[in-house]
């Protein structure tokens, strides 16, 4: 599954991309190549621009510097148009779902069918309960975003995501701050929507175990960077002094999170 | 040089705000001229800008109207000049009065509420959804609102004139006795067609200003629950001294 980069072109590179928030470097140099087909994970600690690294992706944010390509095409050299055409090719879920809270929840996922596509009323519908039925939860469309729950409402975020068969699929923090067996649920979902549509993946998360039941690679951000990159297992035993301490929990080891400490 | 250096950065921030204002309304006519049309939405924003504005835009000009005649009536009781009560207070609705009342109580209503719906659309990430179903914020937000409010302020501003001519009469004549006939000659005896188109395009101006500025304060919130609050306060705060301002230059300028 991992590897074909020598192939063709990658579904996502970024090149020596920086971005900066009010002078504050959040991305510095980042390098970061996505083949076709790869589920890549990007781990990090909170507030390290895990999520500013997704937004640049799909064109959300407009680097400082460097270059977004998606599909060997520069994000930033085409026009809006074009912009939004190659994001047709994107399916993003969002934190906490970003649902529409003026639409249920069938509404929602039409929304991009009936906007991008000419579908009839009959197709919407059903692919609309096609997309429900993906993120196994049939029958809830005419619900409000509000009546449901934290993880039915990301999920309803994901049906929403892959309602136009998008090649890519972005999930920004999927299980934060879920509970355990609702975070159990919804990596079921990613691996179902993963062996169902075969998409290339970007999953941002700060849990392992997420981590390592949907990756074929995983990376490490760190200072604005992509520190390390490697498949789970070599990621797992890796010993590298960061790698390590974020496998572990353990901030002792770790240069930033301890500075009253002076020795390393 | 702390006092040279606030004000030029008051100067910048007052440029980069009409420099932004304008961004967007270049953003917002675009989209109004492109395909896709969403008269759904355009129709169900004419709705809640106007018909929701009906009840406070009819209490504020009726009362208007009848303070006005109140006012009036003992001022030119003072120089014998009660005759012309009806006259001035119709020309003073329709010119002046009803659309800048209009439009500051639907800033009050609607651009206020603009401003909280799309502050909250950004800080849930709505906003970047939207976007990331490639579709433009800008034209999938603003162009409805605005367009239904350019479109609905000056109906409503045509029933804030009927409204304080009501008014008016109700009080000269069902409580300071003036003779109702006259009264009625007299209220129409000096108004010209463009005393109303006047107030009426005054008014489309108004619509678009308030919703453009309601929806920029919205759309560029940072900040949480709080920047949302502080979204709407600014949207009610701006758009209301914008209607004023706007008003003596477009008196000036155009009538």
């Amino acid at each position: 599954m991992g590897g074909g980069g020598a192939t063709g072109v990658p579904a996502v590179r970024l090149t020596d991309v920086s971005k900066a928030f009010g002078g504050k470097s959040v991305l510095s140099g980042l390098d970061l190549v996505v083949p076709v087909g790869t589920s890549l994970v990007v781990l990090g600690k909170s507030g390290m621009g895990k999520s500013v690294l997704l937004k640049h992706v799909i064109g959300l944010l407009r680097p400082d510097s460097g270059r977004v390509e998606v599909g060997g095409v520069d994000l930033w050299a085409v026009s809006a148009r074009e912009r939004d055409r190659i994001r047709r090719r994107f399916g993003m879920s969002f934190q906490e779902g970003a649902l529409f809270d003026s639409m249920t929840v069938g509404e929602n996922i039409s929304f991009p069918l009936r906007r991008h596509t000419r579908m009839s009323p009959a197709e919407v519908r059903d692919r609309v309960a096609e997309c429900l039925e993906l993120v196994r939860l049939p029958g809830t469309e005419a619900k409000r975003p509000s009546d449901l729950s934290g993880g039915m409402r990301r999920r309803v975020g994901f049906a929403r995501a892959i309602a136009l068969k998008p090649e890519i699929l972005l999930f920004d923090e999927p299980t934060t701050g879920l509970d355990p067996i609702n975070t159990d649920a919804l990596v079921r979902v990613i691996q179902h929507l993963r062996e169902s549509l075969r998409p290339t993946a970007i999953t941002i998360t700060h849990d392992l175990k997420v981590a390592f039941s949907i990756a074929d690679r995983v990376a490490l951000l760190e200072s604005g960077r992509i520190r390390i990159e490697r498949s789970p297992a070599e990621f797992e035993s890796s010993d590298d002094t960061s790698v390590r301490s974020f496998v572990r929990g353990d901030s002792s080891l770790d240069e930033e999170a301890v500075p009253l400490e002076v020795s390393r | 040089m702390p006092f040279l250096e606030a004000v030029g950065r008051f100067v910048l921030a007052l440029l980069e705000g009409f420099g932004r204002f304008c961004e967007l309304l270049y953003r917002t006519l675009l989209g109004a001229l492109r395909p896709p049309y969403d008269f759904r939405a355009l129709l169900d924003q004419v709705v809640r800008v106007g018909v929701d504005s009906v009840p406070v835009v009819f209490l504020t000009t009726l009362f208007t109207g009848a303070v006005m005649a109140l006012q009036t009536f003992n001022g030119f009781a003072r120089f014998h000049a009660e005759a012309y009560v009806g006259s001035v207070v119709a020309l003073s609705m329709l010119r002046e009065l009803s659309p800048v009342l209009s439009g500051l109580m639907v800033t009050g209503r609607a651009g206020s509420a603009m401003a909280a719906e799309l502050g909250t659309m950004r800080v849930t990430e709505q906003i970047d959804a939207l976007v990331s179903l490639a579709t433009d914020p800008v034209q999938y937000l603003f162009v409805p609102r605005v367009l239904a409010a350019i479109i609905v302020v000056p109906m409503l501003v045509v029933l804030g004139n009927a409204m304080g001519i009501g008014g008016g009469y109700l009080v000269a004549v069902k409580i300071l006795g003036a003779n109702p006939v006259i009264y009625v000659e007299n209220t129409f005896q000096f108004l010209r067609m463009n005393d109303l188109w006047s107030g009426v395009i005054k008014a489309a101006f108004f619509g678009g200003l308030l919703s453009l500025i309601g929806c920029q304060r919205g759309f560029d919130t940072k900040g949480g629950a709080e920047g949302v609050g502080r979204s709407t306060t600014s949207a009610v705060v701006t758009g209301s001294l914008a209607i004023l301002v706007s008003d003596f230059f477009l008196t000036k300028v155009l009538f």
